[in-house]
Parts: C-alpha cells; structure tokens; sequence
C-alpha cells in the first residue's frame, strides 16, 4: 500500500494484539489502530465461537435482524412520500401505490415485512423457550428480547394508524381507550396520548413521529441483545455449555453460510406475500378512508396481536381485560425465574418436551377467538385459552421443574455430536436418539 | 481557616457531613428541575388552543320527528340526539336503578323527557355503538348496541349488557331555544 505516514513513528501501526489474521494492509492496521472496528468485527462475527450443533431454529435471530433492516431502509424511504395529516395521509398512501416510482412495492415490502418481523420473532422466542435460552447465565438476553418485542408492538401498532384508514382510526381508538381503564388519571391520560377529544390529526401527527424513532432505539436495543449475547455465546439444541474448542467453530463461514441458505428460503416466502398475496394479511377495512362517526361492524388487529387481543376480551372487566392484556406480554420477562428446571434443553425434559408445544398451540387458538366476534362458544373457548395461556406461565413452568425427573445429559456438545452422526465410523456405539 | 471549615463540617445530628449534605441538596434540587423541565414536553402533548376553541356546537331540533335519531359531532366525537316515543321514556324510566351497574335515574339525564341526549362514544374502548341508523340492531334493550366488545345500552342511553363500565356520558348542552340547542 503507498499510504505513508511521515509523522507516525516506525512500530506504532503495527498489528494491535486484537488484530486476528495477518492478510491486512498497512491501510487498515493503521485504521485498526486508532478505531479498531475491524478487530471488533473480525473478533465478534468472523472468528466468534459458536457451538458447533447450531440447528435451524437458530436462524430466526439474523433474520429478525435483516428484517429490522428492510423496515428502516423501505420505512425511511416511505416517509419521503407520505403526509402525516388527516386529510392528506390517506390520499398520500393511495399516491405512494399509483404515483411513485415503485411506491407499491415498498410499501406492500413494509406492510408484509412487520407481519414477517412478527413471525420470525414468535419463532425465535419460542425457540427460546423450547431450549431453555433464557437461563443462567442469558437471563438479561431474554429480558433485553421482551423490551425488543415490547418496542416492535408498540412501533407496529403506531405505524397501523399512519394510512388513516378505517381499521387505522379505529386501532387507534380502542388501543388508546385502554388507558382510559387506569384509575383516577385514566381519563386525562387518554387526552393527552390523543391531543384532543378524539383520535385526529394532532395523534396522527405524534404517531408519525414516535413511528418514525422507535425502530432507531429497537437498534440500540437490538445492540445491547448482542453485547448481552456474546459475553456468554449462543445456547445450542443440548442446552449444556461449550467446554473447549471441539465443541465451538467460528461463525464465519459456518453461520454466515447457514444464515444466508436459511435467509433465501425466507425470502422466498416474504416475496410469495409482497407479490402475490400483498392484502392477505391485511384487512380490507383499512382501504376506506378514517370516519369519526362510523365504527366497522366487526373490528380486528393484525394477526400478530390477534392471541392478546382476544385475552383483552375474554374477561367482561374493562380495567382486568387490560390488565391481562399487557400481562400477557409482562410475563415473559419473568420466564428465567418461572421456569425452575436447572436443565436448559427440552430434549432432556420429556415432560415440559411436550408441555412446551401447548403454548404456541394455545396461542394459536387464542388468535382464532380473537379473530371471531366476541359471541357463543367464541367467549368460553377464548376464557379457557386465556387461562390456560396464565396456567402455562405462573403453574405449570414452575411446577415441572420440581417434579419432572431430567433425563442425562451429554458429557459434551462434541460428544454429544459425534455419537448422533452416522457418517464418522469411529464412534463408539452408542443408542441413537 | 482550618478551624473555621472543621467548625463547620460537623452537623449538629447525625454523622453527617456537610459535603453530604451538599451533595444530596444539590441532587435533590437537580432531581426536581429536571423532573419540571420534562413538563413543557408533556404538556405540550396535551390539546392545543385551538382544539379547545373547536367546543361548541349548535344543533337545530326542528326536523327531528318523534322516534327518529340525529348523529352530530362535537369536538369531534359523535353525540346521539334521541326524540324518544313515549315507549321509550316509559321503558327507562320504569328501571329499577338500583340493578343497574352505573346506577342513574333517567330523570337525571335528561333536560326534557322527549330529548335524550348523549356521547356517542362507547365507554369500553371507545367505539360509536349502532342504534342510529333504522336498520341497525339496537340490541335487547331498544337502545344501542356496540358491535366491537358487545356492549348493551338502553333508551337511557345505560349500560346493561357486556364490558363497558358506565353510561353513554350526558354531554353539558342547554336548550338555547325550544328546539334548539347549544352543546359544549
């Protein structure tokens, strides 16, 4: 390289100790040196430990990153063409899907991608809760994922109002009218999230704002996963932590190649929405502009909050549906000191094995009430699933830890590996899983 | 100059430094300013100037026949004007309030027997219930029903049936003339 540095001293770039891998220029050891970004990367993606018996669930946690990028990058290009104002945003959708160049493929990208987001992040976490993710020593990992769940509901609730169709205003509507529930202050609370007497232009406005910062701070909390994640390293389908370096291969290629395969197959299903299906996930509602005076007859959230939305209905209290509501999501931050098995991997439980399953199951029927009118056997299925989702969290994960009998754990993760795989002759004879 | 400041140093209770104190002053006084700088921003979240000026409004009660229902905004919600039938006001007056879970006497929200007049915002989470239109169902108590959570409501405009915790609110209003009135 001719990048010369007459006033650096001869020895003051050479390779810091951090530098990994002796192909770098004289360029970037001098950048190194003073910013050392490269030996952060190299160290935290390329050369970055990870257990060797990674299987696919362990996808969802790039993919959710990339998708958090696709959302900025098509959000940020969205808002150069939409109007936050009430009689101007609608009509400013409509212009972004007709007018602009491409304009509906980024939005139908945006619109799909939160459902997309949504869906691979329910993955991740259960993901999460099947292997035992959240326990010592990852307990802040989970929780710094709840507050990521947290922000993306609260972003994507925000950036459902901005078209300022019917089923926008009408989110709005009963989303701020929960607060109305707390005691005393409800009331002024409600006004002051609306900045008027009703859901108008003074809350499109904010939303827009609040809509247009928060997927910034998801970033930094999205940071901060990491930081939490890479001080111990990944959890694996064993649940047992790595104890040298047979049981650990470095990220790059391994991953990287893993995660690009698994980020093609979702692609695939994320184009098969943007193209084909762009409105299946939507609600057509959401194409008649805002009206004040006239609510729709049967008014449902998108899918993703439609398990918690029916729990908010399953309870004939206002103020207790609320509650329930928002600790159904609460819950989760507690998980680490519910769950009391001191083994990790459900492959090792073979009763909370099973166990496990009901909860997305669970979730699965509670979407399905929350879809239906709040009407006949839809209320009484809807109360049994919603207690069975509470059951699930506060009995059932702290009572299995206690009686449920573990079966052994490998030795190893590379023991573990190397007597499952048929083509390395040498092993030992073992039972097969 | 040392005596002064060792004179000084010790509270009179406590062990207590003065620098202990003056740090926890100081804190304590930085604390509160900062939580009353956060008050503008709030605040101004709160309705502007001119979305409080936007709170009357005049309806003319003329072309309301009897058994017919008018939907007019004020501050932007609807408020349901209701020209009861005789039915109607005999059927909520003769409720037994005392089963009611937001207990109110018909008499109490009404000016004039015949004009019903209330916020058309159902007080669970917020929806316009049904009742207004001809066709629309009214649910089993003749008044409105929501269609969003199921709440029911009677001619008295109170809530009977499903999660809503109150009545149909009774906006403030006057009869400016016979028929005719001011609300806001």
């Amino acid at each position: 390289m001719a990048v010369s540095q007459p006033g650096v001293p001869a020895g003051s770039s050479s390779t810091p100790a951090s530098l990994p891998g002796s192909g770098h220029g004289r360029l970037v050891r001098w950048i190194d040196h003073r910013l050392p970004v490269i030996s952060f990367l190299e160290h935290e993606l390329t050369a970055y430990p990870t257990p060797v018996n990674l299987n696919y669930w362990w996808n969802f946690g790039s993919l959710a990153g990339i998708i958090l990028v696709i959302m900025i990058v098509t959000g940020v290009v969205l808002a150069m063409h939409y109007t936050p104002h009430a009689s101007l945003a609608f009509d400013s959708v409509e212009r972004i899907m007709r007018d602009v160049n491409y304009g509906w493929l980024l939005r139908y990208v945006h619109m799909n991608g939160a459902s997309m987001f949504f869906l691979i992040v329910y993955i991740h976490m259960f993901r999460g809760l099947y292997y035992g993710s959240y326990k010592y020593p990852r307990e802040l990992l989970w929780i710094l994922g709840v507050v990521i769940l947290l922000l993306m509901m609260a972003t994507a609730f925000l950036g459902y109002v901005l078209p300022w169709g019917q089923m926008s205003y009408w989110a709005a509507t009963v989303i701020t009218n929960m607060f109305s529930a707390v005691p005393l202050v409800g009331d002024s609370i409600v006004t002051l999230l609306w900045g008027g007497f009703t859901v108008g232009n003074p809350t499109l406005n904010r939303f827009y704002s609040l809509h247009y910062v928060l997927p910034f701070v998801i970033v930094a909390v999205v940071g901060l996963h990491l930081v939490a994640l890479h001080q111990h390293g990944s959890n694996n389908p064993l649940g047992i932590e790595r104890r040298g370096p047979q049981d650990s291969i470095p990220f790059h290629p391994y991953y990287t190649i893993k995660d690009m395969f698994g980020l093609s197959v979702f692609l695939i299903v994320f184009a098969v929405f943007v193209f084909y299906l762009p409105n299946f996930l939507g609600h057509p509602d959401n194409y008649i502009p805002a009206n004040p005076m006239v609510t729709p007859p049967h008014i449902v959230p998108e899918w993703y909050f439609l398990p918690f939305y029916a729990i908010l209905r399953s309870v004939p209290d206002k103020l207790l549906g609320v509650v329930l509501m928002f600790g159904a999501v609460l819950i989760l931050f507690l998980v680490p000191w519910l769950d009391t098995s001191p083994v990790r991997s459900a492959r090792f439980r073979p009763v909370y094995r099973w166990v496990s399953w009901l909860l997305p199951a669970d979730a699965i029927v509670l979407g399905w009430v929350g879809a239906n009118p709040p009407s006949g056997a839809f209320v009484v299925i809807g109360q049994i699933a919603t207690f069975y989702y509470f059951f699930h969290f506060l009995i059932l994960m702290p009572l299995l830890g206690k009686i449920e009998r573990p079966r052994p754990l490998p030795i190893s993760i590379g023991a573990a590996v190397l007597a499952a795989g048929p083509p390395v002759p040498a092993a030992a004879p073992m039972e097969r899983r | 100059m040392t005596d002064l400041a060792q004179s000084q140093v010790r509270v009179e209770h406590g062990g207590g430094t003065r620098r202990d104190f003056l740090i926890l002053s100081a804190g304590a006084l930085g604390a509160v300013g900062a939580a009353i700088s956060v008050w503008p921003f709030i605040d101004s979240m709160n309705p502007a100037r001119d979305t409080l000026a936007l709170s009357t409004t005049e309806v003319d009660l003329t072309p309301i026949q009897v058994g017919q229902r008018l939907t007019v905004a004020w501050r932007g919600k609807p408020v349901f004007i209701d020209r009861r039938t005789p039915d109607e006001i005999k059927a909520a007056q003769d409720v037994d309030v005392s089963s009611l879970r937001d207990p109110q006497k018909d008499s109490d929200r009404v000016k004039k027997p015949e004009w019903l007049v209330v916020v058309g915002v159902c007080t669970h989470l917020g929806c316009i219930p049904l009742g207004q239109k001809p066709g629309d169902d009214r649910g089993s108590f003749g008044g409105w029903f929501c269609p969003c959570h199921g709440s029911v409501y009677d001619t008295s405009a109170r809530i009977r049936q499903g999660p809503a915790p109150t009545n149909l609110p009774v906006p403030p209003y006057d009869f400016t003339a016979d028929t005719a009135i001011k609300i806001g």
